[in-house]
């Protein structure tokens, strides 16, 4: 059971937290569910396990605040408010997709609740996220930028860049990592000279926190420390939130079956599962009943079929319009 | 500023004899930022060492003085970060130009602008766009060698979703600057140093030159040269020359590369049946090519002889004078091709 420090935070936010958790764990597991029937014909890369790091950051965004995220991005799009329908409608391969079917799973985007894209590039869009927070301080519109990236974004030199002139700036950007501890295959231990990646950045000055990422209050008490920061002028900051994907990088397998790390690691992390810990514990706090639970599952598991039923009776793109969309 | 009402109404077409005020290229593109600075509040400038003492070339000088250093503004190194910083500015409503002295630093910058701002409108269905300007000025000369002298063109016109503009004159290089603040795609502008050495008409206020619309500098019946960026210039001292020698040039300025005036090569290429490309670049997949490809698909039995590209040799840069003499072509080699396509030699 992990050590829930809920003290000072209202009910509301709490069931709000468990809530998001539970609607991001039950669209993947949906996708996981269906992805052998080979209709989504698209790479995706589950964030099954991660689900508290998307919830503990975006409750404290405004709508129009801005997210940018990465391959592994479907919580961060949920978790910002974007549109069930036509993420699922994206993976469909559809025209009625959030991208139109041009992005697929690694590039979704929802412009009217601020994700302004997603990129597979690792780290493609840390300085873009740094670039949307100069664009909030020229047009004074107090909006904070939040980008979510993983461990592996740490060994591009695009992050450093981009930390230097956030602080040069007192940019309002909050750099949220996502330390899985895998980059594919390959353990953290086999491309960092360190398990620091919150220290990484001190030459810099920038402020660093470390995280149980699969905590979602701790997650929630350092995002709103970093973002009410970035929003009251005091620029970046940087957290490092420490997790792992129960599914393998890209698919539905657990990696175990492919051999680069074992049954007992998966398991032991599946213990620390971010959404039923929580879950148990608001229940063993009175704060939630199982009933209520229930009711929560049920009104995400309407959302999500009809989600399915719209993206599966959707037209796909017109073969003709390759080429639209290229220049505006 | 809605810029595209302001601009299209100001359209105006290449007058070369045109009487008027008449301004340096640096002082016209300088204009144009002024302008755009002035016009539109989105509009801002950064890049390194455009609020210093040398100004770009003297293109930015004291501009952060007029318009603030929140506005105009030193940026680190860093030119694949302040890449995607333009990008994420732009996503957020800004029409962020950003300068650099050498396209050479722009190698540095090829994720943010392949992958991420030239793929961002098409990658999520037109649902958002960058209107980004990177602006960089080619050196030639003096030593400087293989890392601050190429001339990156043909790797740009490869990337679907970007705009390439290669100006010649200053009238175009301040019209087209407009025209690529205005736009809502990631423009890539380069100029040429040896550029900035002319003076030339350049009307006052606002006024936009189309992308995709090339123009006649001299016509001829003889043959078609397609001349890019500083080639231009010495196009058309070539074609002075041969015309003493009862040869006829017809020197076309494309001004865009991306999108390409195709309309005024395959005409220009009917008229003449000759076809020599003069770009600025290295010959092996370079503009040329893609030039000489387009006239062989579209206009391959207007041709009466083969085509020819002049075009740098496919090797770095080299620093001495000796060998730079020999890695340029110019009015000689343009000369050359001419009399060779003609059998004249």
């Amino acid at each position: 059971m992990l050590n829930y420090r809920i003290n000072g935070i209202p009910k509301e936010v709490l069931r709000e937290l468990y809530r998001m958790m539970l609607k991001i764990r039950k669209v993947e597991l949906k996708i996981d569910e269906l992805y052998h029937e080979d209709e989504m014909k698209t790479p995706v890369h589950l964030c099954i396990g991660q689900e508290a790091v998307a919830a503990g950051v975006c409750a404290h965004l405004n709508t129009d605040d801005y997210v940018f995220s990465n391959h592994r991005g479907h919580g961060h799009y949920i978790a910002k408010g974007g549109d069930v329908k036509t993420m699922i409608a994206e993976l469909y391969n559809r025209e009625t997709g959030c991208s139109k079917g041009r992005g697929g799973s690694m590039h979704l985007i929802d412009t009217s609740v601020g994700l302004l894209g997603t990129s597979s590039i690792v780290g493609g869009c840390i300085p873009i996220a740094t670039g949307a927070a100069l664009g909030s301080v020229l047009k004074k519109d107090n909006r904070v930028s939040v980008a979510f990236f993983g461990d592996a974004a740490v060994e591009e030199g695009v992050l450093y860049e981009s930390i230097n002139f956030a602080m040069l700036k007192k940019l309002p950007v909050v750099y949220v990592c996502e330390n899985n501890f895998y980059s594919v295959f390959s353990h953290l231990s086999k491309r960092q000279s360190k398990d620091d990646i919150y220290r990484r950045f001190e030459g810099l000055s920038i402020p660093g926190y470390r995280v149980d990422g699969n905590n979602v209050i701790e997650v929630y008490r350092v995002a709103k420390k970093a973002i009410d920061n970035a929003r009251g002028g005091g620029g970046p900051s940087f957290i490092e939130c420490r997790t792992y994907r129960l599914r393998d990088h890209i698919g539905t397998g657990s990696g175990v079956e492919v051999g680069y790390r074992t049954q007992e690691e998966v398991d032991e992390w599946a213990a620390k599962c971010p959404v039923r810990n929580f879950e148990r514990f608001l229940v063993k706090q009175n704060i939630m009943t199982a009933s209520e639970i229930d009711e929560f599952a049920a009104a995400i598991d309407r959302e999500i079929e009809e989600a399915f039923k719209f993206a599966q009776a959707s037209p796909l793109p017109d073969g003709d319009k390759v080429i639209e969309y290229l220049y505006q | 500023m809605d810029w595209s009402k302001t601009l299209v109404k100001e359209e105006l077409d290449f007058e070369e004899q045109k009487a008027g005020r008449k301004l340096s290229y640096v002082a016209a593109i300088r204009e144009a930022l002024e302008l755009a600075l002035t016009g539109d509040e989105r509009v801002f400038v950064m890049g390194q060492g455009v609020d210093d003492v040398a100004g770009m070339f003297g293109i930015t000088l004291d501009l952060d003085k007029k318009y603030g250093r929140h506005r105009v503004f030193d940026t680190p190194l860093s030119e694949n970060a302040l890449t995607g910083v333009a990008t994420g500015a732009a996503l957020a409503g800004m029409r962020p130009v950003y300068m650099h002295n050498r396209p050479d630093f722009l190698l540095l910058a090829m994720d943010q602008i392949v992958n991420q701002a030239s793929k961002w409108s098409y990658m999520f269905g037109g649902g958002i766009h960058v209107p980004i300007v990177i602006w960089a000025a080619v050196g030639r000369g003096w030593g400087g060698g293989a890392q601050h002298t190429q001339t990156l063109q043909g790797l740009f016109m490869h990337v679907p979703g970007l705009r390439l503009v290669m100006p010649s004159r200053p009238y175009d290089a301040k019209g087209l600057l407009i025209t690529s603040i205005a736009d809502n795609n990631p423009v890539i502008i380069i100029e040429h140093r040896w550029l900035f050495r002319q003076t030339g008409y350049v009307p006052e206020g606002l006024y936009s030159i189309p992308f995709g619309r090339g123009v006649v500098r001299r016509t001829g019946k003889d043959i078609t040269i397609v001349a890019i960026s500083y080639m231009v210039i010495e196009a058309l001292s070539a074609a002075q020359e041969l015309q003493e020698q009862g040869i006829e040039i017809e020197v076309i300025d494309p001004r865009t590369l991306k999108p390409l005036d195709e309309e005024i090569i395959l005409s220009s290429v009917k008229k003449t049946g000759r076809l020599i490309v003069a770009d600025t670049g290295w010959k092996t997949g370079g503009v040329g090519a893609e030039i000489v490809a387009l006239v062989a698909e579209k206009g391959f039995d207007y041709l009466k002889a083969p085509v020819r590209r002049v075009a740098s040799p496919d090797v770095p840069t080299p620093a001495s004078y000796a060998l730079e003499a020999k890695f340029y072509p110019g009015k000689a080699d343009i000369i050359s091709h001419c009399k060779q396509i003609l059998g004249i030699v």
